[in-house]
């Protein structure tokens, strides 16, 4: 086997894992809503309400502090 | 960071950006104008010496479309959309803002710079990626001062969760880094001989077959990550925005985004068709081709279904008109590129003006209209003054609609009438056209296409008044619009 041949069946196999893996992504997504782990859809809230001193729909710990006095 | 009460989004950069989005459309456009018209009618080559010929004009099109007004673009929505989405402001990091002026002005020195090289002549002869070293290692500069102010943000955010468009962002960040360093490695031979011949000319470390595949690799994922990949993040905030509907699938513009990045990054070997590359990756290139519609028609579907139950805003909002029309060029041409990806189709449309054809639905119909309505949507956040008027951006709309309409069909049939010349036959086997006779067949549709150019460009000039006139005159707001943007 040249060269060439194995990077074409290294591309094939490889194509095949990435295939499975974003089934498995997709599976994961709703699987996991369905289970009711997550609430991807209220992620689209973010760019309806995106005022600086609007509630983050997670906010970040980080700077949770400063956002809170903000808030008040 | 500090807490006082009044703390506001900082739209300076962006408003810098969307000066030279307006500034570099309008130059890039009659570039493209003037050489449409070239195209019809020769003797406009010799205006102005070497300088003014298609050759050297081209490039100088491409470039200043590509990397002027869309990049521009980009980074203009960037520094609007990535505080909003990310509930923090420029103003908060003296840092963040210091860099975010770097950033412009690096890069609006850096285009005149490179434009001017352009046309002395200064050329890799890579499509889009023409620059030479000097050029590059600038380019460089600008992107990671893009890449410092984009994660630098990221950093002090205060929504924990990145919105959709900020993906795709990152993306255009990550992959065009990629790209650009591999495709432009090369030599200076000026260092590489000690001091013999051109101090700008460079050899690329590639060569042959593996040149040309590092090339196409490069030059489709420019099209993947500077005209679809943050195209597609603008219109996932802005159509939402401007309608007051959240996206119809979130998981969808997930699956959307990883099937993208998946897919997109193996399909530029349909660039090389019938060429020197392995028959596997030829093949590779044609099914990725067409795979590449599912992800495409997934953001593209996901964000007319966002209307849904809300079509009457078509009528009563130009922007919704501009973004929806934008979404549908997007599906037509994310369908044409993979019909024409396939081989038997191929081998009549390669090297015709359908290319062209394809490139300029997808640009003038999608990537051009998102944009445009992205800063008039921005416009009357940034400067506190409503639209300057509504029936301008409607005649607007018309016009340049007919004109992406007029470009594309000319350019179809153009396409096929000269694929299908160039390998007519005769009862003997003998080619029955000289190159000649298929010139002299298209000079009708190369007129059409000049004519489109003409529309079309003073399509961008209404575009621009209305910009130029809403930051300067039109009636002052007192409160930050919520959805609909105010308009005269
Ligand atoms: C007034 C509008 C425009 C006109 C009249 C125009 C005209 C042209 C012409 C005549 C060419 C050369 C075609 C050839 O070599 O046969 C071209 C190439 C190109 N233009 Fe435009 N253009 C316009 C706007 C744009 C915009 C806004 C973009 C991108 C945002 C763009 C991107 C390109 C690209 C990527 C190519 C290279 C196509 C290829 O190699 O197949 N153009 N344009």
């Amino acid at each position: 086997m040249d060269i060439r041949e194995l990077q074409g069946y290294a591309n094939f196999f490889m194509t095949i894992f990435l295939v499975i893996m974003l089934y498995g992504y997709i599976i994961h997504l709703y699987r996991s809503e369905k289970k009711g782990e997550s609430d991807y859809e209220k992620f689209g809230n973010i760019a309806l309400d995106d005022e600086i001193d609007s509630k983050p729909i997670v906010p970040n710990p980080k700077t949770m502090n400063e956002n809170e006095e903000q808030n008040k | 960071m500090q807490s006082n009460a009044a703390l506001e989004y900082d739209y300076s950069v962006a408003k810098l950006f969307t000066y030279t989005t307006i500034l570099f459309g309008f130059l890039g456009m009659l570039l493209g104008t003037l050489i449409a018209a070239q195209m019809a009618f020769p003797e406009l080559n010799y205006m102005l010496g070497e300088y003014g010929t298609f050759s050297r004009l081209r490039p100088v099109h491409t470039n200043t479309v590509i990397f002027g007004f869309t990049l521009s673009g980009v980074f203009a929505t960037f520094y609007y959309v990535g505080q909003r989405v990310l509930k923090v402001s420029m103003a908060e990091s003296k840092f963040l803002m210091f860099v975010g002026k770097l950033h412009f002005w690096l890069y609006f020195v850096g285009a005149l710079v490179a434009t001017v090289s352009l046309l002395l002549g200064y050329s890799q002869s890579k499509e889009y990626a023409q620059y030479e070293w000097p050029i590059d290692i600038v380019i460089v500069l600008i992107w990671v001062a893009w890449g410092t102010s984009l994660f630098g943000l990221i950093g002090i955010r205060r929504e924990k969760s990145l919105y959709i468009s900020m993906w795709y962002y990152i993306a255009t960040f990550l992959g065009i880094a990629m790209l650009y360093l591999f495709n432009n490695m090369s030599v200076p031979t000026y260092f590489a001989t000690e001091g013999l011949g051109n101090f700008m000319h460079s050899v690329s470390m590639y060569s042959g077959t593996n040149d040309a595949l590092v090339q196409w690799w490069y030059g489709h994922n420019a099209v993947a990550f500077g005209f679809t990949v943050p195209i597609v993040a603008m219109i996932y905030y802005f159509l939402p925005k401007e309608s007051g509907q959240a996206i119809y699938s979130y998981k969808l513009s997930l699956l959307s985004f990883w099937g993208l990045m998946f897919v997109y990054l193996w399909a530029g070997s349909h660039h090389l068709l019938y060429s020197t590359v392995p028959d596997w990756m030829q093949t590779m290139g044609s099914v990725f081709s067409i795979i590449l519609i599912l992800p495409s028609w997934g953001s593209a579907i996901n964000m007319l279904l966002t209307m849904k139950g809300e079509w009457n805003q078509l009528t009563e909002n130009p922007l919704i008109k501009f973004m929806v029309l934008a979404s549908t060029f997007y599906m037509l041409s994310t369908l044409e590129g993979p019909i024409q990806a396939i081989k038997s189709v191929n081998a009549i449309a390669h090297f015709t003006d359908w290319i062209p054809g394809h490139v300029h639905d997808g640009v003038l119909g999608w990537v051009v209209f998102m944009i445009m309505a992205a800063l008039f949507h921005m416009a009357p956040r940034m400067f506190k003054r409503e639209i300057y008027s509504k029936s301008l951006m409607e005649k607007q709309f018309w016009l340049q609609t007919t004109a992406v309409v007029l470009y594309f069909t000319s350019m179809w049939i153009a396409g096929i009438t000269q694929g299908m010349m160039w390998r007519a036959v005769d009862e003997y086997g003998n080619l029955m056209y000289s190159f000649i006779d298929t010139v002299a067949v298209l000079h009708p549709y190369y007129a059409i296409r000049a004519l489109s150019g003409v529309l079309y460009l003073t399509g961008f000039l209404m575009f621009a008044y209305n910009m130029i006139k809403t930051m300067t005159v039109s009636r002052e707001l007192t409160q930050e619009p919520q959805f609909k943007s105010p308009m005269a």
